[in-house]
């Protein structure tokens, strides 16, 4: 289609994933696109944090100053958001629960630098929505046994009638697919409503869309990952049950 | 029976506006959390941080339902699976 979603006036609207480098998989043609690069990106970034705080810490002083204070900072917050929700079971996932956290915040306030976030792709979201989903299920079977795991999916009725059974595997089934297309929806539409700002105003969209960059980048952003990190960690604790 | 294809991204446009409706759900959830929040808040200012993350956590959870309506409406658009 030649003439754009509406008659614009100003640049183009380029909201979509771009391939950018087509290969062979097995005979079946694979696409490295935009949302690899800014992925790598986002990581690197990571990991380089991730070894300067490891090189800070290692020379770490009593009394901390400086990049120090910043590090243990991030930590302690992290580390008692996890508490707070999962009690007991805190420490066993504090590790994982911190790294989706910084991942996906990077990735989610990633469009502030210029790049598309990683997140507006739902080959991104759905995998850590499945991770997710294989967590709750792998602590379920390691914490339950398999009869309360059997009567709590017959839930409503009796464990000799699973009628219900199949509506509750359709109820767990869209517990990944929901987490991740929340995250995915909110990322996008943050990502279009910029794009269509940008690109239809021209000119005259100088100064004042940073504002808007403050709601769609950093607090839809920022929002978007704590819901993801608490709702994950909500469903390992129910999955993990009260017994332990 | 053969369509134009502008009729079919018409079509489209209408069926992609039509299902942004669903957008004023989650408007009316999420204002009845805030407001059931900002009185809890007037009762309680004691535990202001704690009443703010469950009810960010709650209204988040509640936008799904129009960020399907948003995400139908996205794919109407611009992957326009109605086209032949």
């Amino acid at each position: 289609m030649v003439h754009g979603i509406l008659l614009s006036s100003g640049g183009e609207i380029d909201v979509m994933v771009h391939g950018l480098f087509q290969y062979s998989f097995f005979g079946h043609p694979v696409w490295i696109t935009t949302t690899h690069v800014c992925l790598l990106i986002v990581m690197l970034v990571l990991i380089g944090f991730s070894i300067a705080a490891g090189q800070a810490m290692k020379k770490g002083a009593e009394i901390p100053g400086g990049f120090q204070n910043v590090i243990e900072l991030i930590v302690e917050k992290l580390d008692g958001m996890v508490v707070g929700s999962m009690g007991k079971n805190a420490p066993a996932f504090s590790n994982y629960i911190g790294t989706i956290f910084i991942f996906i915040l990077i990735s989610n306030i990633s469009g502030l630098f210029g790049l598309r976030p990683p997140t507006a792709d739902y080959g991104v979201t759905f995998p850590l929505g499945v991770m997710t989903f294989i967590l709750i299920h792998f602590n379920q079977f390691k914490y339950q046994k398999p009869k309360a795991i059997w009567t709590d999916m017959c839930s409503p009725l009796p464990p000799w009638l699973p009628i219900w059974f199949p509506i509750n595997v359709i109820s767990e089934i869209a517990v990944p697919v929901s987490l991740s297309l929340r995250l995915f929806a909110n990322v996008l539409s943050g990502t279009i409503m910029m794009a269509l700002i940008y690109g239809l105003l021209g000119w005259v969209a100088t100064v004042w869309p940073a504002a808007l960059h403050v709601y769609f980048d950093l607090f839809s952003g920022a929002i978007q990952t704590y819901v993801f990190c608490m709702l994950t960690m909500t469903y390992i604790n129910n999955a993990i049950g009260n017994e332990n | 029976m053969e369509f134009n294809e502008n009729f079919i991204l018409g079509c489209s446009a209408i069926g992609a506006g039509l299902a942004v409706i669903a957008g004023i759900g989650p408007g009316v959830g999420q204002g009845i959390a805030a407001g059931h929040a900002a009185g809890a808040v007037g009762r309680n200012p004691g535990a202001k941080s704690d009443i703010t993350s469950t009810m960010l956590l709650g209204q988040a959870v509640a936008e799904t339902t129009g960020l399907y309506g948003l995400l139908v409406a996205i794919l109407l658009l611009f992957v326009k699976p109605l086209l032949p």
